[in-house]
C-alpha cells in the first residue's frame, strides 16, 4: 500500500546542503507494522515526516495507496493527512484547553462531520482506549500512558490508511510503554497497517519488520518474530 | 456560511486564554476611550464657539454713519453724516439680488411703565426683517409687519424680561405700555439666544419713531444680511462695493474711515470656522494617531499568539486543517477581541463624557458627545482595524509548517 523509490532529500544548512536521504526505497504492504530504526541523524524521522506529508521530498517518487504524492498544495496535504494518515507524537501534541474528548474530535472536525456525528465517533475511540470516562477532563489531567491513549485515539478517529508513530512511547516508563505498544499491536492485529519510528530495541521487536537507516540510506530490512507486549504487562 | 464549528473554536479559545485576550483586548479599549473623549472635548468646544455666535445671522453687514475726518470735494471735515429712508431703500434696490434681508435701525432710550412698574430700556425701530437678522424667537403674539410700518401704529414687540420686569406675573401681551409718555399696545413677546442684554430691548416699527420723535426720515444703522448663496470672496466685494458706492453717495473721501462705517461679519465668521477646522483636525489627527496606536498593540499580542499557539496550530494542520481555516480563526479571534473590546471603550467614553460633560462648560466646553454616525463609524473601523491587526499573524499562522511547529523540544 506504501511504495517509495529512490527517494531524497537535502537540507540547506548555511551555504552548505545536507543531504539526509540519499535514495531510499521502501514498500509496506497493507497490514504490516513496520518499526523505523537509526541513530540520530539517520534521517529516520525526515523519512516518516515525507511518508506523513508534513515535509516534501526532492526526488523520487511515493506512491500511498496507489495516489502519486507529489506537488501537494497546503490545501490537498491537509486533505490528505487527514484522509488517509493517523499521527500519534512522542510528545502527545494534545491541544491543552480541550477535554479528551474534544481532541479526539478534532480530526473529524476537520473532516467536515457534524457535531453530534463527532461527538459520538470520539467517543467511541475513547472507549476504544480505555478512557470513555476520562471524555470531559482535559490534558494537563491525564496520565502520560492516557495522554498518549487519547493520541492514539485521536489517530483513530478519521479511520486513517496508516498510522504513523514518532517514537510514541519516549516520553513514557517502560511500563507504560508496553501497555501502549499491547494496544498498538491490538490495532494491528485488528489489520491497520503502522509505521513507527524509534530508537529502542525492546519496541522494534515488538514489531513484524525492522528497518535499519545509516546516513540516509537503508542499512537492513528484516522481518522479526514480532515480541507480543502483553506478557510483561 | 455561518460557521457554527468555527465560532465555537474562537469563543473557546478566547475563554481558555482568558489573560491574553484580556490583554490584548486593553489596549484598543484605551484608544477608543481616549478617541471618544478627545472627539468629545473638540465638540463641546465647538459648540461653545458657536454658541458664542449664534445671536447674529453670520452673513451679516452692519453700516454706520459718523462724522466726516477729510475734507473732500470742496466739503469740510467734521460734516456729520445721516443715513435716510431713501439711503435705505437705494441699497435695498440698487442690490436686490445681494441682499437677502434688510432692516434700518433707530436707537432711542426711553422710560417704560406699566402700572406702578418703571424702568429705562433700549428701543430699537426697525423693519419686519429685523427678526431674521437679529435671530429674534417670538414667544407670545407677533412681530412687527409691513402693515404696522404703512400705518405707524403705535405697537411695540417686548423682550422676555421687559414683560418680567414691568408686568411681574401677568400677560403682557394685548395691554398698553406707556413709553416715555406715549401708550403703545404690546403686540408680541420675544425671546433671544443673544442674552440678557438682547432680552431687555423693545422693537417698533421704524415709521413710527420716525413720525412721533422729531416727524423726520432719519436712520442711525442699516443692517442686511448678504444672500446666503454668495462665498466668502464674493461677500467681501460685496461689502467693498458697497463702502465705495455709499462714500460716493455722501461725498466722503475713500481713506475717510469714520464717514461711513461697513461691517462684515464674514470676517469673524471665517477665523471662526477655520479655528473649527484647524480644531477638528488636530483632533482627528491624534484620535487616528491612537487608534493606529491601539491597532498596532493587538498586532503585536496578535504575533505573539500566533508564536505561543505555533504548536497548536502544527497540530491543527497534521490533523487536516486547511490554511484557510488557520487564517479564519486568528483573524476573526482578533476581530472580535478589536470589536468587543473596543466597544466597551466607546461605551466607556461616552459614559465619562455624560457624566463628566455637565462640570465642563466653564472649561469652554458645552455638551461634549459623539454623534450616531460617529459611533457607527467607529464600531465599522473597530472591525476593520480588527483584520489589519489580525491579518499579518494570520497570514504568518497559516504559512507555520507542521513539521517545525512539532519538532520535539
Amino acid at each position: 500500500m506504501l511504495k517509495i523509490h529512490q527517494l531524497h532529500k537535502s537540507y540547506a544548512i548555511g551555504d552548505s546542503s545536507l543531504h539526509v536521504l540519499k535514495g531510499i526505497d521502501l514498500n509496506v504492504e497493507e497490514g504490516e507494522m513496520v518499526a523505523i530504526m537509526g541513530s540520530s541523524g539517520s534521517g529516520k524521522s525526515t523519512l516518516l515526516n515525507i511518508i506523513g506529508m508534513l515535509d516534501e521530498a526532492d526526488s523520487g517518487e511515493y506512491i500511498l495507496d496507489e495516489l502519486p504524492i507529489k506537488n501537494l498544495t497546503e490545501k490537498k496535504a491537509a486533505v490528505y493527512r487527514n484522509k488517509f494518515l493517523g499521527f500519534i507524537f512522542q510528545s502527545f501534541n494534545l491541544i491543552n484547553y480541550k477535554t479528551a474528548l474534544e481532541n479526539v474530535a478534532l480530526p473529524l472536525y476537520y473532516q467536515g462531520l457534524k457535531r453530534k456525528e463527532r461527538q459520538e465517533k470520539a467517543l467511541f475511540h475513547l472507549g476504544k482506549v480505555g478512557l470513555a470516562d476520562w471524555a470531559k477532563h482535559l490534558p494537563k489531567e491525564l496520565s502520560g500512558g492516557q495522554k498518549q491513549r487519547v493520541a492514539i485515539a485521536r489517530a483513530l478517529a478519521a479511520n486513517p490508511k496508516l498510522l504513523l508513530a514518532d517514537e510514541p512511547t519516549g516520553a513514557l516508563d517502560t511500563k507504560t510503554s508496553y501497555d501502549i505498544m499491547a494496544f498498538i499491536q491490538q490495532l494491528n492485529d485488528e489489520g491497520k497497517t503502522i509505521l513507527m519510528v524509534t530508537h529502542e530495541e525492546d519496541i522494534a521487536n515488538m514489531c513484524k519488520r525492522i528497518v535499519r537507516l545509516r546516513d540516509g540510506v537503508i542499512m537492513e530490512d528484516k522481518k522479526v518474530n514480532q515480541v507480543r507486549a502483553e506478557q510483561y504487562v | 456560511m455561518f460557521d457554527i464549528d468555527l465560532w465555537r473554536e474562537i469563543f473557546q479559545s478566547i475563554n481558555m486564554n482568558r489573560t491574553r485576550s484580556l490583554l490584548s483586548g486593553f489596549t484598543v479599549a484605551f484608544a477608543i476611550l481616549l478617541f471618544t473623549i478627545l472627539f468629545g472635548i473638540a465638540n463641546g468646544l465647538q459648540n461653545t464657539f458657536a454658541e458664542a455666535f449664534v445671536d447674529d445671522a453670520n452673513n451679516s453687514i452692519s453700516i454706520r454713519s459718523g462724522r466726516t475726518t477729510k475734507a473732500h470735494k470742496g466739503l469740510q471735515a467734521g460734516r456729520r453724516i445721516q443715513f435716510k429712508n431713501e439711503d435705505f431703500n437705494y441699497i435695498k434696490e440698487d442690490f436686490d439680488d445681494k441682499v437677502e434681508f434688510i432692516t434700518a435701525r433707530i436707537y432711542k432710550n426711553f422710560q417704560a411703565s406699566f402700572k406702578g412698574e418703571q424702568n429705562r430700556y433700549n428701543i430699537r425701530a426697525v423693519h419686519p426683517d429685523h427678526q431674521f437678522l437679529e435671530k429674534t424667537k417670538i414667544k407670545e403674539g407677533r412681530y412687527i409687519n409691513q402693515n404696522d410700518l404703512n400705518n405707524k401704529t403705535k405697537s411695540v414687540v417686548i423682550g422676555r424680561l421687559v414683560e418680567e420686569d414691568l408686568f411681574l406675573k401677568t400677560r403682557a401681551l394685548g395691554k398698553y405700555l406707556n413709553l416715555g409718555g406715549i401708550q403703545f399696545k404690546v403686540i408680541g413677546v420675544f425671546t433671544d439666544d443673544g442674552g440678557d442684554n438682547e432680552e431687555r430691548q423693545i422693537y417698533m416699527p421704524v415709521t413710527t419713531a420716525q413720525y412721533l420723535y422729531g416727524n423726520n426720515d432719519y436712520i442711525d444703522q442699516i443692517n442686511l444680511t448678504y444672500n446666503p448663496e454668495m462665498d466668502y470672496d464674493q461677500a467681501l466685494a460685496f461689502s467693498t462695493l458697497l463702502t465705495k458706492k455709499l462714500k460716493n453717495r455722501f461725498s466722503v473721501a475713500r481713506s475717510d474711515q469714520r464717514a461711513v462705517r461697513v461691517r462684515n461679519m464674514a470676517e469673524g465668521t471665517k477665523a471662526i470656522s477655520q479655528m473649527t477646522v484647524g480644531l477638528t483636525f488636530i483632533i482627528l489627527v491624534i484620535g487616528f494617531g491612537t487608534l493606529i496606536a491601539g491597532i498596532v498593540g493587538v498586532s503585536n499580542i496578535m504575533i505573539f499568539i500566533v508564536k505561543e499557539r505555533t504548536k497548536e496550530i502544527g497540530i491543527r494542520k497534521a490533523l487536516g486543517a486547511s490554511p484557510r481555516s488557520i487564517v479564519s480563526i486568528i483573524l476573526i479571534e482578533s476581530i472580535l477581541i478589536t470589536a468587543i473590546a473596543g466597544y466597551f471603550g466607546l461605551l466607556l467614553g461616552v459614559g465619562v463624557l455624560e457624566w463628566v460633560g455637565p462640570n465642563l462648560k466653564e472649561y469652554f466646553i458645552k455638551d461634549p458627545g459623539v454623534s450616531n454616525g460617529l459611533v457607527i463609524g467607529a464600531t465599522l473601523t473597530l472591525i476593520i482595524a480588527g483584520a489589519i491587526a489580525g491579518y499579518l499573524p494570520a497570514k504568518k499562522a497559516s504559512r507555520i509548517k507542521p513539521i517545525v511547529a512539532l519538532r520535539n523540544d
